[in-house]
């Protein structure tokens, strides 16, 4: 669904992804691991369109969406939970979700999707006319997931989803992720919290210094030793 | 405090919540764009003098009412600042210099260039556009006829307030209600996240500065029945503007309300009780007063009580 060729990407003169390539099947969740300054982020950013790669492919649903203006991409059913929430802090919760689906038939469909992200939600329901700026952190990140389902994404990309957030509630986030899932729709998780998205990664992809060091499904991967002294630190 | 004196107080605050009606309405365009574009838009009184010499020639050419006026300068200026923005600005923008403030000392250059353009095409002279209704007034008496004391309210002046009211008030609703406006206000606070969100913000950033410029040109209907209009009129209502929106708090409309409420307010007060040529003077310790006490503005104390922060 999601097949990343051979990218890199630059901030001015400085080189921050190499080479990577990497694919996303259509109902997996893909997680993209690594330490801090990987590049990970940047990955995301990439696919997004807001960063623009300066060699190799993108392609989204057989079409190449690296040349895409990044607001074009919502409509192809792409949809970006950023990092650090990245909420209109002085909107109200129901004007962020309303901002989630500007576009095409997510328009038609608000209303429904709304009550989708509620249910899923109940608390944001409870404080739809609050400020999203006033809200707890996992407030928050429910917020800024249900605003990227607004969108009907048939991809989702969420960028450090538990940034910031008490391991209770980054537990409950990742169940949401699961249930995201078996509603169909297809996951590219970026993480530092290793442990936790290997655990529910069908494939895992992890990234050094911008560069793709190794491979494999998630369960493997929790196994394998280099990972396990690297980043799980037992 | 006798019954002349607390006519002259009420008098004042009446006359200063009229003005501060009309700064708002100036000030939010400013206020507008700076939200959106993070500049400060130097050419803003120079916009509204355009909007002030499209009611001028339509009234002395062709008998238009100024506040019908209002019709056709809102979209004219939004069309002129469609195209400052696409043409000038942006192109700008997008140039990486040293200096950050190359687009606002465009704006400065935009301003000047307008401002000469007015003297050329309708010359330095003092204007004015002398409507039927210029002296005319509403005396509290005319309502209450026991009344203990006696107020006027100048109909030019309370009718211009009650437009600018009505405008500001259907732009709250734009901004609030629908998802042009959201969009705007998304860009505003975050433009990356507005990107994500499938927002153009190229697009809003030249509809905004459309939308700013024609809000000054309504403001300049407004004010002609009441101002003498000359080319170089805009640079005052630039400064106007420019030291409500600081002290209001940069890019928000609520705060530029408020603080169009309190200069105008204040500098009625200080034209009263000081002298009419110290009201420039007023504003300029406002300003002051707002740069060292509040220095995020007025909406930054609105935000500590709500976010707590």
């Amino acid at each position: 669904m999601l097949e990343i060729r051979n990218i890199d990407v630059c901030y001015g003169d400085v080189q921050v992804v190499w080479d990577v390539s990497f694919s996303v099947q259509s109902g997996e969740i893909a997680a993209l691991i690594g330490a801090n300054g990987a590049g990970k982020s940047t990955i995301l950013k990439t696919i997004s369109g807001i960063v623009k790669p300066s060699g190799g492919k993108i392609i989204f649903d057989g079409k190449e969406i690296n040349q895409m203006e990044p607001y074009d991409l919502i409509e192809t059913g792409l949809a970006h939970v950023p990092e650090a929430r990245r909420l209109f802090v002085e909107m109200t919760v129901e004007e962020n979700l309303d901002l989630g689906s500007l576009k095409g038939n997510a328009k038609k469909l608000r209303e429904e999707t709304k009550t989708m992200v509620y249910e899923l939600f109940p608390r944001l329901k409870e404080r739809r006319k609050q400020l999203a700026g006033t809200l707890s952190g996992g407030e928050q990140q429910m917020v800024a997931i249900g605003r990227g389902l607004m969108s009907k994404p048939k991809l989702i990309m969420f960028d450090e989803p538990s940034l910031g957030l008490a391991p209770i509630l980054v537990r409950d986030i990742f169940e949401v992720i699961k249930t995201i899932r078996s509603e169909g729709m297809t996951i590219l998780i970026v993480e530092q919290n290793v442990k936790l998205s290997l655990a529910i990664a069908d494939k895992a992809y992890v990234l050094a210094s911008g560069k793709l060091v190794m491979e494999g499904t998630g369960a493997t991967l929790l196994d394998n030793e280099h990972i396990k002294t690297a980043y799980l630190g037992v | 405090m006798t019954s002349v004196q607390l006519e002259v107080l009420l008098q004042t605050i009446i006359s200063g919540i009229f003005l501060g009606g009309l700064y708002a309405l100036l000030a939010i365009g400013m206020t507008l764009i700076m939200g959106v574009m993070k500049i400060i838009n130097l050419a803003h009184g120079e916009l509204m003098m355009v909007g002030m010499y499209i009611a001028y020639a339509l009234f002395s050419y062709f008998q238009v009412d100024p506040y019908l006026s209002v019709f056709i300068a809102a979209p004219v200026l939004f069309g002129l600042g469609v195209i400052l923005q696409k043409f000038l600005i942006n192109p700008v923008m997008k140039v990486e210099s040293i200096l950050p403030e190359n687009q606002v000392i465009l704006t400065v250059g935009i301003g000047m260039v307008l401002a000469n353009l007015a003297t050329i095409f309708f010359a330095s002279d003092y204007r004015s556009t002398p409507v039927s209704y210029a002296t005319k007034a509403w005396y509290l008496s005319d309502f209450w006829k026991s009344s203990p004391i006696e107020l006027s309210i100048s109909f030019p002046w309370s009718v211009s307030f009650l437009i600018a009211l009505l405008i500001t008030a259907i732009l709250w609703f734009f901004l609030t209600k629908t998802d042009l406006g959201k969009s705007i206000r998304a860009t505003a606070q975050d433009n990356d996240a507005a990107l994500l969100m499938g927002i153009n913000v190229n697009r809003m950033r030249v509809i905004t500065f459309g939308l700013g410029s024609s809000l000054v040109g309504a403001a300049g209907c407004l004010f002609i029945p009441i101002y003498y209009l000359y080319p170089d009129i805009g640079g005052q209502f630039t400064l106007i503007a420019f030291v409500i929106t600081i002290l209001g708090g940069l890019g928000s409309t609520v705060g530029a309300i408020v603080g169009g409420l309190i200069l105008g307010i204040f500098e009625s007060l200080t034209a009263t009780y000081v002298g009419m040529g110290w009201a420039p003077v007023g504003r300029f310790i406002i300003f002051i007063a707002a740069l060292i006490f509040i220095p995020g503005g007025i909406v930054s104390l609105f935000r500590k009580l709500r976010f707590g922060r």
